[in-house]
């Protein structure tokens, strides 16, 4: 027992040592608090928090009717009395059209991503832990889809299905499970080789317990990080793919869409015809500064 | 031995035939965390044909201290302060063009792992006669006629085949050869060495020693090896430097500092050594871990470690109280702890 | 070939302690390995086909006795990890045999693996890799006990008492994450984590080789007092001969995936018969500059396990070497008038034919010097050790 009280001694004498941590702090709360240091990440995810609101309380907030025209008050410029961000060529108010196609954007931004990233993740932690055949099965399939250009591989899946918005949110769904798999799978594939996974086998764990307590933990924040920046890729995919008259059909409003129909205005209105694209900006650009927030917060050596 | 403690950093005396001379070499790192000094105070002398261990545990700042001296650290995100006097020339002072002439020539540096320094891409020979060509301008040939014959002095077997192989064609005794080779190519005055032993396993690491000891003295080369292993320091050095936490905390020859250790923390690390312990007894360790660099404590660094620590240890920080003939310990005790009568008495955690 | 229970020599040289959790008696082994072979493939070509394989351990056999610490030393990549993973079941053996205190592991009626593992557990070199870094060291040392159906709160203060017991206070460390950790530290852990299951046995896999000299000496005497705490057997594994020989009662030298030798500590390292082992011993290094290496004991590298020299493996480097060396590979063959000391050198079979049959151990690397005789006519490196 002498050696242990000893022992005791040397941890408190050594500087930085004596500040008790005895209480367990979960990983994610580590992240909340990092995140709650960065004034930056915190803003933008602010801008995006807005976005949501608003598109989830569009009935409400909006000013006007997105659909209600007026042959009168055509591409009126911003700051027009009641149209507050002007209006469009078939006279219907820009801000009540924006905050209404947050709705489908945001949709067509997130929806895919995020179930890309379940199904993806999954057979990627699967592939990358198991190894050997089922790794070789999994990945040379990915592999095939990886082989178009992701927006090539939208437009043809989306035209296949013959548009509509069902189709754009399954096509976009599909272009992302590559990439997302194959990042999950990198990162389990890393982790079972190392001594810890050995070290949980070795105490008799049997498979899904070693997955589910130290493969997705450690394999969740680079696929997090990737998935949060892939969101603004997804936004402007969508926006493309309206723009070609392969997504959302009018007059439902969507950004992408309203940048479509808008273009021909654009030598009379430049601001107002810019104004969808520069929701899709600004959301994009938000979505990516908070990806990056996210990677530092989630680096456990900060 | 006369001892007297001197305040501040007594500066080591530098004769006119010195190779190199260091003195209050001091580095930081800055960053936007702030900044933190890796190695304070560090000065020592070195002659031609000398061969000066630097003796301490991992992070305590011995790689920094040696690529200091070549001006090898990361710029701008690194302070070097000081005086290195190489062969008279102030080698912080030099500007960059004269440093490159420096470096590889007259002063090179081999490392712990031999497959980062060569490149993977070009063949061994090729790599020596690069070299070679760079810093002498002689002919393609004539520089892989130098090449050959360095692997003969390196005693790589079957040299004409080795200087067509490539780094990961050779096992790691010869890639580490090859390396000393490449090191070798200009003849230079003096040599850096890393760890260049620790990757490699016992029967293969004493040959290498016995290599570099031996082109060492053929050559007259000054050397300054760093190392963690007190038998290897043992093996090759005449000097030895034991640093801790930054600083050298005991400089002598090297049977003054592994025979009669005066700093508490070069005579915890021999009493620690795991040779020759009586089995049914516990090893005597020195209690806790080295500090971090960016939160010291004010006095000594070691005093939260030492069995000596007094408080004066604890509030100040000891000066160099010189010790045989040209050494020093960094510490309030090292008068009370030469005494031959204290040798045997050992640093215990208990 | 010979009875493989007399080359294994005398029962427990220590004598073991009561366990309750006993099941063979004393005298039963703790652990017998019998003809342990692994290869690991090597693929090439496009199919991805075998086209050689790594000789990682070769039929390796062995026993340990209850109580007692078996230190496994040799170079690098001669198998001695991949030892110990065949023992813990982390990769699977290609052939031979496990008996664990008189059950055989996974035969039918024998040892299930899954108590195998509760009874031997493992210390990995790697102390930074061997944690999860996303989990607070008490999870990990709590997550096998939880995995063997232990309650949360349970398996917690399990955790809490068993880091005391390492010198980590869970006060001050319980709630960290590794990176926050010392090497010594997260070493600390390791061993926790280890003892959780309450094993018999520890494998300890290069556990202080990747620490500093000061922080090796504190966690070799956590391993010493924990020996006896929990009434531990282990395998210690280490390329250090300074350590091996603290804290072993018998050695086992490995070289290319083949046990060479196999003898009580001070016999081994009083007259160490192989000519593998002199030279391991005679290249170590002492911390005294007076008493310095002149000569290396041996030259050149260990050779490649892809492709390991015929007939004794060490032929390419040994000093003693004939012919018949490198066509025949000797057997372990039991030291005259040494108990337990075996070696695999044709020198130690008075029958074998080699001119200095029966003389093992009598010409010595380092003392005879046939080598550097030898040596100072020769070019200093033998030619092609190395494809
Ligand atoms: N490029 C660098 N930037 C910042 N800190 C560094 C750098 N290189 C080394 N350090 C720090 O300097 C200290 C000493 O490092 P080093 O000299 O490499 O130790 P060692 O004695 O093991 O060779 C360590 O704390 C290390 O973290
Ligand atoms: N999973 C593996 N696949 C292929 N080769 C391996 C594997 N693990 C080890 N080896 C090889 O087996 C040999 C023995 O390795 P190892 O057991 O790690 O040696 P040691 O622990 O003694 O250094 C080495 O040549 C190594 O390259
Ligand atoms: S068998 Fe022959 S080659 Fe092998 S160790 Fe003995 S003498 Fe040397
Ligand atoms: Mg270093
Ligand atoms: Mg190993």
């Amino acid at each position: 027992m002498s050696e242990m009280t000893t022992n005791h001694a040397i941890a408190a004498q050594i500087p930085g040592e004596d500040v008790p941590r005895g209480e367990r702090r979960s990983y994610w709360a580590n992240v909340r608090e990092r995140l709650g240091h960065d004034p930056v990440t915190l803003f933008f995810m602010g801008v995006i928090g807005a976005a949501v609101g608003a598109a989830l309380l569009a009935p409400w907030v909006a000013p006007h009717d997105p659909y209600a025209t007026s042959m009168l008050a055509r591409l009126r410029p911003v700051g027009t009395e009641g149209h507050l961000l002007g209006t469009d060529e078939l006279g219907r108010d820009m801000l009540s059209r924006l905050i209404w196609g947050a709705r489908t954007s945001l949709l067509m931004g997130i929806l895919p991503v995020l179930v890309a990233l379940v199904i993806g993740g999954f057979l990627g932690v699967i592939a990358g832990f198991m190894g050997g055949a089922v790794n070789m099965v999994v990945m040379r399939i990915m592999d095939v889809f990886y082989a178009f250009p992701s927006v090539l591989l939208a437009v043809a899946i989306s035209g296949t299905l013959g548009g509509g918005m069902g189709s754009g949110l399954l096509a976009l769904t599909l272009v992302f499970i590559p990439s997302l798999c194959r990042v999950a799978e990198t990162a389990a594939s890393q982790i079972r080789g190392l001594d810890f996974v050995d070290a949980a086998r070795a105490s008799g764990a049997p498979v899904y317990s070693i997955i589910v307590t130290h493969v997705v933990g450690n394999v969740l924040p680079p696929v997090l990080i990737y998935a949060s920046s892939l969101i603004s890729v997804s936004i402007l995919l969508a926006a493309g793919l309206s723009f070609l008259g392969l997504g959302v059909s009018p007059p439902t409003a969507d950004w992408g869409q309203m940048l479509s129909s808008l273009r021909q205005g654009i030598y009379m209105q430049p601001l107002v015809c810019a104004l969808p694209g520069l929701a899709i900006l600004i959301v994009s650009l938000s979505f990516n500064l908070v990806s990056d927030g996210l990677r530092q917060a989630m680096d456990i050596k900060s | 031995m006369t001892l007297d403690t001197v305040t501040g950093s007594a500066p080591v005396q530098a004769t006119r035939t010195d190779l190199l001379d260091v003195q209050n070499l001091r580095v930081d790192f800055t960053s936007r965390a702030g900044r933190t000094q890796v190695v304070r105070d560090v000065s020592f002398t070195l002659a031609p044909g000398e061969v000066l261990c630097i003796l301490g545990e991992s992070g305590s700042g011995k790689s920094v201290t040696l690529r200091a001296l070549m001006r090898l650290l990361p710029q701008g995100r690194s302070e070097i302060t000081g005086q290195v006097s190489f062969q008279g020339e102030d080698v912080l002072a030099m500007p960059r063009r004269a440093l490159n002439g420096l470096r590889g020539a007259r002063i090179s540096m081999i490392f712990q792992e031999p497959m980062t320094a060569l490149d993977p891409v070009f063949t061994i020979g090729d790599q020596i006669a690069e070299t070679v060509i760079r810093h002498t301008g002689v002919s393609r040939d004539k520089a892989m006629a130098r090449a050959l014959e360095l692997l003969e002095l390196v005693r790589i077997p079957s040299p004409e085949r080795r200087l067509r192989a490539y780094p990961h064609e050779l096992s790691g005794g010869l890639r580490q050869r090859a390396m000393i080779a490449v090191s070798l190519s200009c003849y230079p005055q003096l040599l850096l060495a890393d760890e260049p032993t620790t990757a490699l396993d016992a029967t293969v690491q004493i040959q290498v020693l016995i290599l570099l000891k031996q082109l060492q003295q053929d050559l007259g080369m000054g050397t300054i090896f760093v190392t963690h292993d007190l038998g290897v320091a043992a093996q090759i050095a005449d000097k030895i430097a034991v640093m801790y936490a930054g600083r050298i905390v005991e400089y002598g020859s090297a049977e003054e500092v592994l025979l009669n250790p005066s700093h508490p923390y070069a005579r915890g690390m021999l009493a620690s050594t795991v040779s020759g312990q009586a089995r049914d007894r516990d090893i005597s360790a020195i209690p806790g871990s080295p500090p971090d660099l960016r939160a010291l404590p004010p006095g000594c660094a070691f005093a939260p470690r030492c069995a000596f620590a007094t408080d004066l240890c604890r509030r100040t920080e000891p000066g160099l109280t010189p010790r045989g003939t040209f050494g020093h310990v960094l510490c309030h005790h090292a008068q009370d702890l030469a005494s031959p009568a204290l040798v045997g008495a050992t640093v215990t955690a208990t | 070939m010979m009875n493989f229970f007399k080359l294994q020599g005398p029962a427990a040289r220590v004598a073991p302690r009561p366990d309750p959790r006993d099941i063979g008696g004393p005298r039963q082994p703790m652990l017998i390995a019998r003809n342990l072979r692994k290869h690991f493939p090597i693929t090439g070509g496009l199919l991805g086909r075998a086209v050689a394989s790594v000789k990682a351990v070769d039929d390796v056999s062995f026993t340990v006795q209850k109580g007692e610490t078996l230190g496994v030393v040799g170079e690098s990549g001669c198998g001695k990890s991949t030892l110990a993973r065949l023992l813990m079941h982390l990769v699977p053996p290609d052939s031979g045999e496990m008996i664990f205190d008189g059950q055989e592991v996974g035969a039918r009626y024998g040892l299930r693996l899954r108590d195998l593992r509760r009874n031997m557990q493992m210390v990995f070199q790697d102390s930074a890799s061997s944690l999860n870094p996303r989990m607070p060291i008490e999870e990990s040392v709590a997550y096998g006990p939880r995995v063997h159906g232990m309650g949360r709160a349970e398996a917690r203060a399990h955790a809490i008492s068993l880091l005391e017991q390492v010198g980590l206070p869970a006060r001050l460390f319980a709630g960290r994450y590794p990176h926050e950790l010392s090497g010594g530290q997260k070493q600390r852990v390791n061993i926790a984590r280890a003892l959780a299951l309450d094993p018999r046995m520890l494998i300890l896999d290069e556990a202080v080789s990747a620490l500093d000299k000061s922080v090796e000496a504190q966690v070799l005497n956590l391993l010493r007092r924990l020996k006896s705490e929990f009434n531990l057997t282990y395998i210690f594994i280490s390329h250090d001969l300074h350590v091996v020989q603290y804290i072993s009662d018998r050695v086992m030298v490995m070289y290319l995936g083949e046990v060479v030798e196999i003898g009580p500590v001070e016999r081994i390292y009083a007259n160490a018969s192989h000519p593998y082992t002199q030279a391991l011993l005679a290249s170590q290094l002492h911390a005294d500059p007076r008493n310095r290496v002149t000569d290396p004991p041996i030259t050149g590298d260990p050779p490649n396990p892809v492709n390991p020299p015929t007939g004794c493996r060490f032929h390419t480097r040994c000093p003693f070497a004939e012919a018949m060396c490198s066509s025949t590979a000797p057997r372990l063959h039991p030291l005259a008038g040494e108990e337990g000391h075996i070696v695999a050198c044709h020198m130690a079979d008075p029958s074998s034919g080699h001119a200095r049959a029966g003389r093992a151990g009598l010409d010595r690397l380092g003392m005879a010097r046939p080598l550097a005789a030898k040596a100072a006519s020769e070019p200093p490196c033998k030619e092609g050790l190395r494809a």
